[in-house]
C-alpha cells in the first residue's frame, strides 16, 4: 500500500523531472549546449500562468498558452544572449552565462511577483477518488499523462514534420544540414524555445501540487540535470525514462526511510549508476569516424 | 592673539553654547533594532512585527519618548536564514549601536543570534520565535527575553486541547525537520510522558518536501486519532494537501506555524480543519488597550479596515507589548547601557498591556512574560484567523 502510493507519486514527480530533462536533451542534441538554469524556466511558466489566471482573471487555457508563448520567447533570449556569443567562439562560458541569466530571472520575479509563495488552486485538482483500493488525487493522473503526451508530441514532431526532421538533420550533421539549405542557427533557436516551453509546462503542472514562488525551480532544475545525464543526454526516451525512474526511487526511499535521507541516497545512486555506465543508462557513446 | 584666532575662539564658544538648543534628531534617538523574516513564506508575520513595533514606538514618541529621547526603529531582513540573521544582528549591534535588538521569527535564526547578544551584553527581545532554548540558553547573565509563546508550554497546551476537544488518545506527531521541530519534539514527548500518553508515531519531514503522504500513511497505520503538527506555513500547507490526497479526515492540532502567512491560499479549503495556538486575537470584546491599538492600526495602515485584517494578530500584539516593556526597562535603567537595561527588566512591577496585565513579568530565571493561561485557540476561516467556534 505504501509502496503503491509511493510509486504513483514517483510517477508524477518523475515525469516532471523527465520533461525538464527533455529540455536539456533537445538543446544538447542540436547544439551541444544547454540552458543550465532550466529550473528558472520552469518557475517562469508557473509564475506567468499564475499572473494571467489569478491576478488578471483570464481563463486558464488562455493564461497557460500565453505563459508558454512567453517562455518560448525567454528561451530564445537565453540562446541569443547567453549561449550564442560563447558557443560561436568555441568557449564553454555559456554554462556560467545561462546560470547568471537564470539568477537574473529569479530575482526579477522576486521583485515583481512578490516575496511570498502563493497558492495556485485549480478546482479540478482538489479532492480524491478510489481506484482498485488506492486513493488517488486527480493530479496523480493528470501530471504523468500530460508529461508523457508532451514527450510523445516531441517524438511525432521530430519524425513526422519538416521542421522536426530539419532538427534531426542538424543533430546528426550540422555541416551537411547547412549544405542542404537548413538554417542551423534558426534550428538551434527553435530548440531553445522548445526546451523552455517544456520546462514551463512542467512548472504549470507542478504548481497546484506545491506553490508558486520565485525560487521554486532551483532544486527541480538540479535534479533534472542529474536525470538528463543519468538517462544519456542524447536520447529523448532515455531521459524521460530516467526521470520516471529517478522519481520513483526518490518516492520509495521517502516512503521506506523518511525524507531526511532522500537527497543523500538518490544522488548517491546517480553517482553509482554513472560510475557503472558513464554514458548514462540509455545513451550511447558517440562514434567519431576519422 | 591675532584677529583670526580670537574670532575663531569666540565663534567656537558660541557654537558650543548654542548646540544643545538645536534639534539634533539623528544623534539623540534611542535606536531599536529588528531582525526578522521580511520576505519568504513568513513575510506577513515579519510585517506584523514591524507594525506592532511601529505603533508602540509612535505612541511612546508622542508621549515624549523615554529619558528625554525618542525611539527610532531600524529593521533588517534575515530571509529566514540563520547566517543572514547573524550578520544583520552584528551590524545592528556594533555599527548602528541599538540599545535593544528585537528579533527572531524563525527559531533557527534566533538560536544563532543568541550567543552574539549575550557576548555583546545587549538585550535581545523575542516577539515571535517560540523555541524553548532561546530563553533557556544556559547563559549567565542571560540577555535574552521573550514576549511570546514558549514551545514547552505550547506543547503541554497542544496535548491538553486535543484531549479536551477531540478526546485524543493516540496522537501522531508530524514535525518539520529543523531546530524548531526538534524543540517541540522534546516538549511534546515530555508532555505526553507526564500524562501517560503513548503516541501512534513521531514522523519528520523536510521543509521543502512536496509530498508528505508516506509519513502520514505510517501515522495512519499506527492508529493515530489526531495529528500534532509543527511546521511553518509552507510545510504545514503541504501536510494539509497531502491529507487531502490521501482522503484522510483527522483532527489537526498545530503550533502556530500556519499563522505566519497565507495558509488558506496555500493549503486549500481544508486549512480550516487545523486548530492552532495564538497569544492574542483582536476579535471579541477588547480591553481598552486593544481598542486603542486597533484604532491606531486602522489609522496608519489603509489595508487594515477591521480586526480580521490584522493577520497574524500575535505578531502585532507580542511586538507591541514587548516594546512597551522594553521602554519600561530602559526607564528603570536610567540609561541605554545593556547590563542596566537587563536589570531594568527585572524591576518592572506592573504594565497594563494588550495581551494581559503583566505583574512582575521578568525575574532571574524567568525570561518569558507570556504563560500557558494566556493562549487562545484559533483557526483560519477564509483568510482570517478567528478564535475556534467563532463564525464570521
Amino acid at each position: 500500500m505504501l509502496v503503491t502510493s509511493a510509486l504513483i507519486t514517483g510517477l508524477g514527480l518523475g515525469s516532471m523531472y523527465g520533461l525538464l530533462a527533455l529540455g536539456f536533451h533537445v538543446t544538447y542534441a542540436v547544439s551541444a549546449t544547454v540552458n543550465f538554469a532550466q529550473g528558472s524556466s520552469m518557475m517562469l511558466g508557473a509564475v506567468l500562468t499564475y499572473t494571467f489566471a489569478v491576478r488578471l482573471g483570464w481563463p486558464l487555457p488562455l493564461a497557460a498558452a500565453l505563459a508558454l508563448a512567453l517562455c518560448a520567447l525567454y528561451g530564445m533570449i537565453v540562446e541569443i544572449l547567453a549561449v550564442r556569443p560563447f558557443a560561436k567562439r568555441g568557449s564553454n562560458a555559456w554554462l556560467m552565462a545561462t546560470v547568471a541569466l537564470g539568477i537574473v530571472a529569479d530575482n526579477t520575479v522576486l521583485f515583481t511577483f512578490g516575496k511570498e509563495p502563493r497558492g495556485f488552486q485549480m478546482p479540478w485538482a482538489t479532492g480524491s477518488f478510489e481506484v482498485a483500493g488506492i486513493t488517488l488525487s486527480p493530479l496523480h493522473v493528470v501530471i504523468p499523462v500530460a508529461g508523457l503526451l508532451l514527450a510523445a508530441a516531441l517524438n511525432i514532431f521530430s519524425t513526422r514534420t519538416r521542421a522536426g526532421k530539419a532538427m534531426l538533420a542538424v543533430v546528426q550533421n550540422p555541416d551537411a544540414a547547412r549544405l542542404m539549405g537548413i538554417n542551423v542557427q534558426a534550428t538551434i533557436l527553435g530548440a531553445y524555445a522548445l526546451s523552455t516551453v517544456f520546462a514551463g509546462a512542467a512548472g504549470v503542472l507542478i504548481a497546484p501540487l506545491f506553490n508558486v514562488n520565485a525560487d521554486m525551480g532551483t532544486l527541480f532544475g538540479l535534479k533534472a540535470f542529474a536525470v538528463a545525464i543519468l538517462g544519456g543526454i542524447s536520447s529523448a526516451w532515455g531521459v524521460m525514462l530516467a526521470g520516471i525512474l529517478f522519481g520513483c526511487i526518490e518516492a520509495l526511499i521517502t516512503a521506506l526511510l523518511g525524507s531526511t535521507y532522500t537527497q543523500i541516497l538518490t544522488f548517491g545512486l546517480v553517482i553509482v549508476a554513472l560510475a557503472a555506465m558513464p554514458t548514462g543508462l540509455f545513451g550511447r557513446a558517440a562514434v567519431k569516424k576519422v | 592673539m591675532n584677529h583670526w584666532t580670537r574670532r575663531t575662539f569666540i565663534g567656537a564658544a558660541l557654537a558650543a553654547l548654542l548646540a544643545p538648543a538645536l534639534p539634533a534628531f539623528g544623534a539623540d534617538t534611542i535606536k531599536i533594532g529588528l531582525v526578522t523574516a521580511l520576505s519568504g513564506q513568513s513575510a506577513r508575520a515579519g510585517e506584523a512585527l514591524t507594525r506592532g513595533l511601529t505603533i508602540a514606538i509612535d505612541e511612546l514618541n508622542a508621549a515624549g519618548g523615554v529619558l528625554g529621547r525618542k525611539f527610532e526603529l531600524v529593521t533588517r531582513d534575515d530571509e529566514a536564514v540563520p547566517a543572514k540573521g547573524v550578520i544583520a544582528a552584528r551590524e545592528l549591534v556594533h555599527k548602528e549601536k541599538v540599545a535593544v535588538l528585537f528579533g527572531g521569527l524563525d527559531t533557527p535564526v534566533s538560536i544563532a543570534i543568541v550567543p552574539i547578544m549575550n557576548e555583546a551584553k545587549v538585550p535581545f527581545m523575542g516577539p515571535w520565535a517560540a523555541g524553548t532554548p532561546i530563553t533557556k540558553n544556559g547563559a549567565d547573565p542571560n540577555y535574552v527575553f521573550r514576549v511570546s509563546a514558549v514551545d514547552e508550554l505550547v506543547d503541554r497546551a497542544i496535548l491538553q486541547y486535543a484531549q479536551k476537544t477531540f478526546g485524543t488518545k493516540k496522537p501522531g506527531l508530524i514535525l518539520v525537520n529543523n531546530p524548531w521541530g526538534q524543540s517541540n519534539e522534546e516538549g511534546l514527548k515530555a508532555a505526553m510522558q507526564a500524562k501517560g500518553v503513548v503516541p501512534a508515531g513521531i514522523e519528520k519531514f523536510e521543509g521543502n518536501d512536496v509530498d508528505v503522504v508516506p509519513q502520514l500513511t505510517r501515522l495512519k497505520a499506527g492508529g493515530a486519532d489526531a495529528l500534532f503538527l509543527v511546521g511553518n506555513v509552507g510545510p504545514s500547507a503541504q501536510v494539509v494537501k497531502s491529507l487531502d490526497r490521501m482522503g484522510w479526515k483527522v483532527p489537526i492540532v498545530s503550533h502556530w506555524g500556519p499563522a505566519g502567512g497565507r495558509f488558506t491560499e496555500l493549503a486549500g479549503p481544508s486549512a480550516a480543519d487545523v486548530h492552532f495556538v495564538q497569544t492574542y486575537s483582536f476579535f471579541g470584546k477588547q480591553r481598552p488597550v486593544g481598542d486603542k491599538v486597533l484604532k491606531a492600526l486602522m489609522a496608519k495602515y489603509p489595508d487594515i479596515k477591521g480586526a480580521g485584517d490584522v493577520t497574524p494578530a500575535v505578531g502585532v500584539a507580542n511586538a507591541y507589548d514587548a516594546m512597551q516593556l522594553v521602554a519600561l526597562a530602559i526607564k528603570n535603567a536610567g540609561s541605554t547601557d545593556g547590563p542596566k537595561i537587563r536589570e531594568g527588566f527585572y524591576k518592572i512591577a506592573t504594565y497594563d498591556g494588550l495581551i494581559k496585565t503583566y505583574s512582575n513579568p521578568f525575574g532571574p530565571g524567568r525570561h518569558d512574560a507570556i504563560t500557558e493561561s494566556d493562549y487562545v485557540w484559533t483557526q483560519f476561516i477564509d483568510n482570517q484567523i478567528l478564535p475556534v467556534g467563532m463564525k464570521k
